[in-house]
């Protein structure tokens, strides 16, 4: 983790009509922090996200996400990010090694730069024996951490991580864990939104979202500290009951 | 007396290349909170599917208030309510166009059951006229709830209410859960997030289509083998790695603010031996205590 913002946000908001999704969020995001951004279903933080992943355009306020302008350099922002979501990461119809020269591909590797990172990446995930399988066939387990791999295969800033470990089993959640780790060891950006506040204490710091606001930002040690509250479990109930919205 | 029974289902797939469910034998009883813990993939839909008639065994029996799932699929079919894990209401119909219908369907009112939905209803009946596709997590997961309890069902089976919902949200439904247990239903629910397993009265740990364990929450923690710790550090990450190049250490799992080990040789001289060793590696403000595990400790110890 070094002082260098790869995210910074300055009042940032998304309306709808009269809803105010995301309002005036203003943070920043270091380059190799594992950044928890956690909230209540409905609290704004996937309007949050895809504005941040150049998605979606914010109604005011400003950001940049590795250097480059939310509003005109949306193009810029995809090229330097990653993205998986527990609902999409990649095609059930294609092999897994079908699916690493696809994304490989669409982030502009060339053929042999391809080839190098598809035989590392299977060997790292010790899936040798599954290249030439339709991703269908593999374990949701399995199918998680070739999508996390996938989503930093042309090594992005920021790797952005929607609920990676939902209905995981407790090993392969763990073993998840693991591969963020080493990614952040090795300089890519984490953020990451969890509904395992076990999870949340990994982050080195996290902020709680609550009807669109952000309510609390900092180290879990810190957060424990602040509300008193022995588990990010307590933080988060403390924080959340609160909140007025129940959408998601 | 036992109101869902299961002996030796066994259910596969693709030609028997998958085995889904895996000589599964359990029972709920009357009037008891019985969970299925396990993640994706574990066969949990399965057995549902296969309680509530809609999927057959490939062999083994099972029973729910005594009608067989084969022979007595229609008593069945009218007689419990089942909540599945994708949202399948009528999407173009409205909340309470939904609710009619799902009574109508059961030859029964929503006014005479009233009052078994009452408490659940009246969080979403500000929303009764919009259509039930147009509805947040939430409130979705509240009126499938409605739905699968309007014609007052003896037995309730509910396939992971509670996934991708958030903690506050989860607290609510299970407080749901207990007041529906008060009215004497008997529940079967299924959950990935092991945290929620204590808030049954018994809970069978299920992976790969197999039961690792069943007894209380209480019970399952009571069987856990050896003595174990959990231990932190200033900097987690490294300790992590540490503990696991450690020979001494024979498991070793993060959890969140602490990581959980277990011993090779479980002796206070080890404990010293381990906490030297550490601050020999430059570790900081080192803690280490004795802790009872968790449910998640018990499924990770039982699927090694």
């Amino acid at each position: 983790m070094t002082n260098e913002t790869v995210i910074k946000t300055d009042k940032l908001t998304k309306r709808f009509g009269d809803f105010i999704a995301t309002n005036e969020i203003t943070f920043e995001v270091y380059a190799g922090e594992i950044f928890g951004f956690l909230g209540a279903n409905g609290a704004g933080k996937t309007t949050a996200m895809k504005m941040l992943c150049g998605l979606s355009t914010p109604s005011s306020g400003n950001a940049t996400i590795a250097g480059f302008d939310i509003y005109k350099q949306t193009e810029e922002i995809k090229k330097n990010i990653g993205y998986m979501s527990q609902k999409f990461s990649l095609y059930e119809d294609l092999t897994v090694l079908e699916n690493i020269q696809f994304f490989g591909g669409i982030y502009g590797l060339t053929d042999k730069q391809l080839k190098a990172k598809s035989n590392q990446l299977i060997e790292t995930l010790g899936m040798q024996n599954e290249a030439k399988k339709l991703v269908a066939s593999l374990p949701l387990g399995w199918k998680q951490k070739l999508a996390f791999s996938v989503a930093i295969l042309h090594e992005p800033k920021i790797v952005f991580l929607d609920e990676p470990t939902g209905g995981v089993d407790p090993i392969v959640r763990r073993q998840f864990w693991d591969l963020i780790y080493s990614a952040a060891d090795r300089g890519i950006t984490i953020f990451v939104t969890t509904h395992y506040m076990d999870e949340a204490e990994y982050c080195n710091r996290v902020s709680m979202m609550v009807d669109g606001v952000i309510k609390a930002l900092d180290t879990p040690d810190n957060l424990k500290k602040q509300f008193s509250a022995s588990s990010m479990d307590d933080v988060f109930f403390e924080l959340a009951r609160g909140a007025k919205r129940k959408a998601d | 007396m036992a109101d869902v029974e299961l002996h030796n289902i066994v259910k596969t797939y693709n030609k028997g290349e998958v085995k889904a469910v895996n000589d599964v034998s359990f029972s709920v009883n009357e009037g008891e909170l019985f969970g299925l813990i396990g993640a994706d993939g574990a066969g949990k839909t399965s057995i549902f599917r296969i309680l509530t008639t809609l999927l057959l065994p490939d062999s083994g029996n099972a029973s729910v208030s005594g009608f067989d799932v084969i022979k007595d699929y229609k008593n069945i079919r009218s007689s419990v309510g089942y909540m599945p894990g994708k949202f399948s209401l009528y999407q173009d119909l409205s909340v309470e166009e939904n609710l009619n219908f799902f009574a109508s369907v059961f030859n029964t009112s929503v006014k005479e059951n009233y009052d078994l939905i009452k408490d659940i209803y009246v969080q979403i009946e500000p929303f009764k006229d919009r259509r039930a596709g147009k509805l947040s997590g939430g409130m979705k997961q509240k009126l499938a709830l409605c739905c699968a309890l309007i014609h007052r069902p003896k037995v309730l089976f509910l396939d992971e209410p509670t996934t991708g919902v958030d903690t506050v949200s989860r607290k609510e439904f299970w407080e749901m859960l207990k007041r529906l247990k008060q009215q004497g239903i008997t529940i079967l629910v299924s959950t990935p997030y092991m945290d929620e397993a204590t808030l049954c009265e018994r809970i069978a740990l299920i992976q790969n289509g197999k039961i690792l364990s069943i007894d209380t929450p209480d019970e399952i923690v009571k069987q856990f083998p050896e003595n174990l710790f959990a231990v932190k550090a200033n900097d987690m990450s490294k300790l992590l790695n540490d503990l696991r190049k450690n020979n001494e250490i024979k498991t070793c799992n993060a959890f969140g603010e602490f990581h959980h080990i277990t011993f090779q040789n479980d002796n206070e001289n080890s404990h010293n031996e381990l906490i030297h060793i550490l601050q020999k590696a430059n570790h900081q403000n080192i803690e280490l205590k004795h802790i009872t595990p968790s449910i998640e400790d018990c499924f990770i110890k039982l699927m090694n």
